[in-house]
């Protein structure tokens, strides 16, 4: 009797600890992906240690990311296209100082580097210079440095161009990943929720008991498969068929990805939905058929209009399901990180983006909190999904 | 007067369960049928013959004929049951109107069976609120919920919604079970309104209810019916000793 008066209210504090603990570890997580996710704006997308130099004439001051990366890939070759003198670009870096200067001139240890950097830009005078910040930042006299703008929030999301690890700059637009998400999680629900749906009502009104003994099992064991091998199904059946169907180079396309998603979030949509139709009062129904109606009207009139919200619940938590999955998505899509223009080419997720680079961007760098900041982003529409499903449901109640 | 309704021999199984026993009775027509008796007794069963209600539930076996002017309703197409239940409207016991507004909860039943004709549905909706006495009460808000009625609005125009397809015949499954004394009084009085031009068959628990609405009264009893007559002679000289200790209130 005593020993219980000292137990119960141990137990009791226990669970407590249990509770906050869990919805402290939640607050953690948040804190932690936001803080490394934030922390990418503001950075320069040059890399790290090293600057841009253009010769003191040349009027251009100010460049950008996409400036940068099309200049270096001579896509602008003129100074005239981004507000300088008429003059043509000249690329400049470490391999044209080795093929310009001989070791000797450049010193031992480097030290003349600064001396033959301004006697080329001095012959130069369009010439765009790429330098490790050490043998240069005070030490040039022909060449001023380039201020590069910042990667900020808009450039973040604007951009539509991923090329996180392209040098000198890199170029982090979350656009192409965003609309990939998207798009395959727009096509996965629009499969998948007609598909859902029957399958819902037949299990709920038309399946006699035995049948749906038999099925719903099956259906939750679909939620119960690892995404890897949903991935593989895709891999092996789905991306041929679609590849043979259309007659594509390749078969890792969005439409793939969408296929395959869908089938991953049918088991959400049916059980959740089912559950919504099972609440219709059956007074309800016999009402409709008691004025007549046949079986399909009282469904399509009644049952599911009652069960609306939930259908919408069920929708939701299914584009959730889709948006989020990374695997599946990683396997079958074809992970290109451009923008989407049809269904019928690879795309790329952002879950598929961070899963695919994380391993190789460099721990604490530009790349990395740029994956974090994909995080947020990701974050931020599934909280929103599921505010939307309390909003949907709470309605119903 | 000649019986609407009429059913012979009629047994009725749920699994293993006896619920109707030999039941042979005629309902006659345009007139008020109360079925009594204590819960579980059978007749809610046995008025959901008569639209075959029964059929939704699953291990239902139905031996005997119920003849629906003359016809026998289980002997029809499945595919005429729907025509069968146009004929023959329900009120059931709690208020269940759909979730729609008020006026397409009156429309459902003309909607379903095909009509489009805006104005005739336009006219019937009117015809049939006022019918079921609720006009009054609803014609503001005609495009408002039903469920921002009250129990006993709600229960009108359920009553509204049976009339509006025209049936011959109307069930009621204890109709005012559910609602307040002055909610009752005017289920009640609509009742006596309904029965010149509809037969009626309501079952209820309410003894006083049974004696004031209805012009025949049949008693049940574990699946038997034990009685059936005027409802002045059920309430006032019953032949059988049961239906007296009914009525009575010595058991039930």
């Amino acid at each position: 009797m005593r020993l219980r008066k000292i137990t119960e209210p141990v137990f009791e504090r226990l669970i407590k600890i249990c509770g906050y603990s869990s919805g402290f570890i939640v607050l953690l997580i948040v804190i932690f992906l936001f803080k490394e996710g934030i922390s990418f704006f503001n950075l320069s997308p040059v890399d790290e240690g090293s600057t841009l130099w253009v010769h003191n004439s040349n009027p251009v001051k100010e460049l950008d990311a996409a400036q940068i990366k099309d200049i270096f890939d001579q896509k602008i070759d003129n100074w005239k296209a981004i507000g300088g003198n008429d003059q043509p670009i000249e690329l400049f870096t470490l391999d044209e100082l080795g093929e310009a200067f001989t070791a000797e001139q450049l010193g031992p240890k480097f030290e003349y580097l600064p001396k033959c950097i301004d006697s080329y830009m001095d012959s130069l005078p369009g010439a765009i210079g790429f330098f490790p910040e050490k043998q240069t930042v005070g030490l040039l006299k022909s060449a001023k440095e380039v201020e590069v703008d910042k990667v900020s929030f808009s450039t973040f999301i604007s951009d539509t161009e991923w090329f996180p690890t392209s040098r000198p700059a890199a170029r982090m637009g979350i656009m192409p990943l965003l609309l990939g998400t998207l798009l395959v999680s727009f096509f996965a629900i629009l499969f998948a929720l007609p598909l859902g749906l029957a399958a819902s009502i037949y299990l709920a009104e038309i399946a006699d008991d035995r049948v749906r003994k038999i099925l719903k099992p099956i259906i939750e064991l679909l939620a119960g498969i690892p995404s890897v091998v949903y991935g593989f199904f895709g891999l092996v059946v789905i991306v041929p068929f679609v590849q043979n169907t259309f007659n594509l180079p390749v078969g890792e396309t969005a439409l793939a990805g969408s296929i395959v998603l869908a089938i991953m979030a049918l088991p959400t949509i049916i059980t959740v939905s089912e559950d919504a139709l099972r609440t219709t009062p059956r007074a309800m129904k016999e009402a409709s058929l008691a004025l007549g109606a046949s079986q399909w009207q009282t469904i399509r009139k009644v049952i599911v209009p009652y069960a609306a919200s939930g259908i919408t619940a069920a929708a939701i938590l299914g584009i959730g399901r889709a948006i989020g999955e990374t695997m599946a998505a990683l396997m079958v899509t074809g992970n290109s990180a451009i923008m989407p223009h049809s269904l019928l080419q690879p795309v790329r997720t952002i879950p598929a983006t961070i899963a695919a680079e994380l391993g190789e961007a460099p721990f604490g760098g530009l790349h990395f909190k740029a994956l974090f900041a994909l995080g947020c982003i990701l974050f931020i529409i599934t909280l929103i999904i599921n505010l939307l499903v309390e909003r949907v449901s709470a309605k119903r109640r | 007067m000649s019986n609407k309704i009429e059913t012979i021999d009629v047994n009725l199984h749920y699994g293993d369960f006896h619920a109707l026993k030999d039941i042979s009775l005629g309902i006659p027509e345009n007139s008020v049928t109360a079925l009594i008796g204590p819960s579980g007794c059978g007749k809610s069963t046995y008025l959901r013959l008569f639209n075959r209600m029964n059929d939704l539930i699953p291990e239902t076996r139905i031996t005997g004929k119920v003849l629906l002017d003359g016809e026998n309703i289980y002997k029809i197409k499945a595919t005429k049951i729907d025509a069968l239940r146009r004929n023959v409207g329900m009120v059931f016991q709690k208020p269940n109107p759909f979730p729609k507004s008020i006026f397409e909860n009156v429309a459902y039943g003309l909607r379903v069976n095909g009509i489009t004709d805006k104005s005739f549905i336009e006219g019937q909706v009117e015809k049939t609120l006022h019918q079921a006495a609720l006009w009054d009460e609803v014609k503001d808000k005609l495009k408002k919920s039903a469920f921002e009625l009250s129990g006993g609005q709600q229960q009108r125009l359920c009553i509204a919604r049976a009339l509006a397809i025209e049936p011959s015949i109307i069930l009621m499954d204890e109709p005012a079970s559910a609602l307040d004394p002055i909610s009752t009084g005017k289920i009640e009085d609509l009742i006596f309104e309904l029965k010149s031009e509809f037969t009626i068959v309501i079952v209820t628990h309410n003894m006083q209810q049974a004696g004031r609405v209805s012009d025949y009264t049949g008693f049940f009893y574990l699946g038997s019916l034990i009685e059936f007559g005027k409802t002045r002679k059920i309430f006032t000289n019953p032949s059988k000793q049961e239906t007296e200790n009914y009525i009575s209130g010595r058991f039930g």
